[in-house]
Parts: C-alpha cells; sequence; structure tokens
C-alpha cells in the first residue's frame, strides 16, 4: 500500500502548474460546479428528513442495493463502505449514517454510462445503521446496514 | 494550497476504474483542541470528475467523509491516454483541480 502511495504522490507533482493557473484566475473551476451544495440536507438530523431534503416523500427498501462494508470498525474515523446499486436507472446514491450528528455523509449524482457503484470513507460518530439510499427514475429505494463501532471518529 | 490529488484511472475490460485520494483535513467542526476550543469546520463539499468535456461523477460530501477522502469508480467510454479531471471545492471556497491519463488495463 505505502510503496503505491510514493509512486502516486511522484505522478501528482506535475500537476502543479494547474494549480498555479487556478490559484491566477485562468481557470475557474468554480464553472464545473454547475450544482450547489444542498444546505438543508447536510444540517438534518434523522434518515426521515435527510430524505425529505433530498426530494424524496418515501423510500422502499430494495435487496438491489448492496452495502459493503466491515460488520465492525475499529476505528470510527475511517469506516470504507462501497455501495453499489443493481436498480435500473440509478441517478443519486447517498450514504446516511443514522447516528452521527448529522445524518447525511454523502451524495453522488450517476450519470449515464457511470457504473451504480461507489467506494468511499466514512467517519462515524459510534454504533449505527447505516442507510443507501437510491434515487432511479425519480423513485426512492433504500439498503441499510448496522456497523458497530469500537471508538467513535467524530468528537476528539 | 492543498496537496496534489492522488489520483489512478485505468482501464478494466471496457471500463475506466477511477481511485483517487485527496488532501484535506475534513475538519467536521466538532472537535476541540487542546485549549477546549472548537476548531472550526473544514471539509470538501463539492467533487466533479470530468472525461472528455462530460461530467461522469460528481458528489456532494458533508463532513462526515473521512480526513484524507478517497473515493473508487467506474465509468464508461474512456480511452487509455485520454484525461480524466478531478476538480474539488471547499467550504472555505479553497479549491483544487488535478488531472491524470488513463493508463491501460
Amino acid at each position: 500500500m505505502d510503496i503505491r502511495r510514493r509512486g502516486i504522490l511522484k505522478a501528482g507533482g506535475g500537476t502543479g502548474v494547474l494549480a498555479l493557473a487556478t490559484a491566477a484566475g485562468l481557470l475557474r473551476p468554480g464553472a464545473a460546479f454547475a450544482q450547489q451544495w444542498n444546505k438543508a440536507a447536510f444540517e438534518t438530523k434523522s434518515v426521515a428528513d435527510t430524505l425529505k431534503a433530498l426530494g424524496g416523500s418515501g423510500s422502499t427498501e430494495s435487496a438491489q442495493i448492496q452495502i459493503t462494508a466491515p460488520d465492525i470498525a475499529e476505528n470510527g474515523a475511517v469506516v470504507p463502505l462501497t455501495i453499489e446499486s443493481g436498480i435500473a436507472r440509478t441517478q443519486t446514491i447517498a450514504i446516511l449514517i443514522e447516528k452521527n450528528p448529522n445524518t447525511l455523509s454523502a451524495n453522488f449524482e450517476i450519470p449515464e454510462g457511470t457504473d451504480p457503484f461507489v467506494t468511499t470513507r466514512v467517519k462515524m460518530a459510534e454504533t449505527s445503521n447505516i442507510y443507501a439510499v437510491v434515487r432511479a427514475d425519480g423513485k426512492y429505494f433504500h439498503a441499510v446496514k448496522e456497523i458497530k463501532v469500537t471508538l467513535g471518529g467524530c468528537g476528539g | 494550497m492543498a496537496d496534489p490529488m492522488r489520483i489512478r484511472a485505468n482501464m478494466a475490460g471496457d471500463k475506466v476504474e477511477v481511485r483517487v485520494l485527496m488532501s484535506h483535513d475534513m475538519e467536521t467542526g466538532q472537535r476541540k483542541d487542546a485549549s477546549g476550543a472548537v476548531v472550526p469546520a473544514h471539509f470538501i463539499q463539492n467533487v466533479t470528475v470530468t472525461h472528455a468535456g462530460k461530467t461522469v461523477l460528481s458528489a456532494q460530501w458533508g463532513t462526515s467523509i473521512s480526513k484524507n477522502p478517497f473515493m473508487h469508480f467506474r465509468f464508461k467510454g474512456g480511452k487509455p491516454g485520454e484525461k480524466v479531471t478531478i476538480s474539488w471545492v471547499d467550504n472555505k471556497g479553497e479549491r483544487r483541480t488535478d488531472e491524470v491519463v488513463i493508463g491501460g488495463g
């Protein structure tokens, strides 16, 4: 793992020029962010409120959504999660952590041509249910998995 | 200026497999420092991945994405030698854009 990381670190060195151009205002990366940050959704404190803030009124549990994650996370600061949806026309995948101070962790937009699959790492304050909420063809579906946390990753 | 992202993009069959590791503290705004003062929230809010002028993934993140965020996904339509560009912007308006050339499988 470490050796690979070094390699990528070196490979990344050449991108500094682009960063300078960005800093100088030659490029406007802001233009690439067509969507805004959904502040209301990220401030919600329950699964039902988050769903509402994301635009859903209800959600159906679906066996076609797979959450791959450890059953027990020793370190709540870094919990790896993979979410894969087998539902046709999956448009977004959201990660909700029920017992975190703020429920919504991430919302991924999946355009056509991109697999309805994403892996990331999240922080968990305590043992909690994780909800993967998928919007497909305008409808909402979810799967749930409990992850036990030995050491919380939010406070400190 | 944040450190460069570490990006890998390689062909896996007819799809491009992208792995990215960003360098960011992802402060939750709930942690306290040694003197008891709350460390203000500082976290990436938007991530956009583009290929050939088309967005292949975009994400909105909250404070509960882990420090030095990692992301892995796949998209169709890329070829070796083409570029994948990833940008993020955080809640303080700091931003970073990096790109990588797609490698063979």
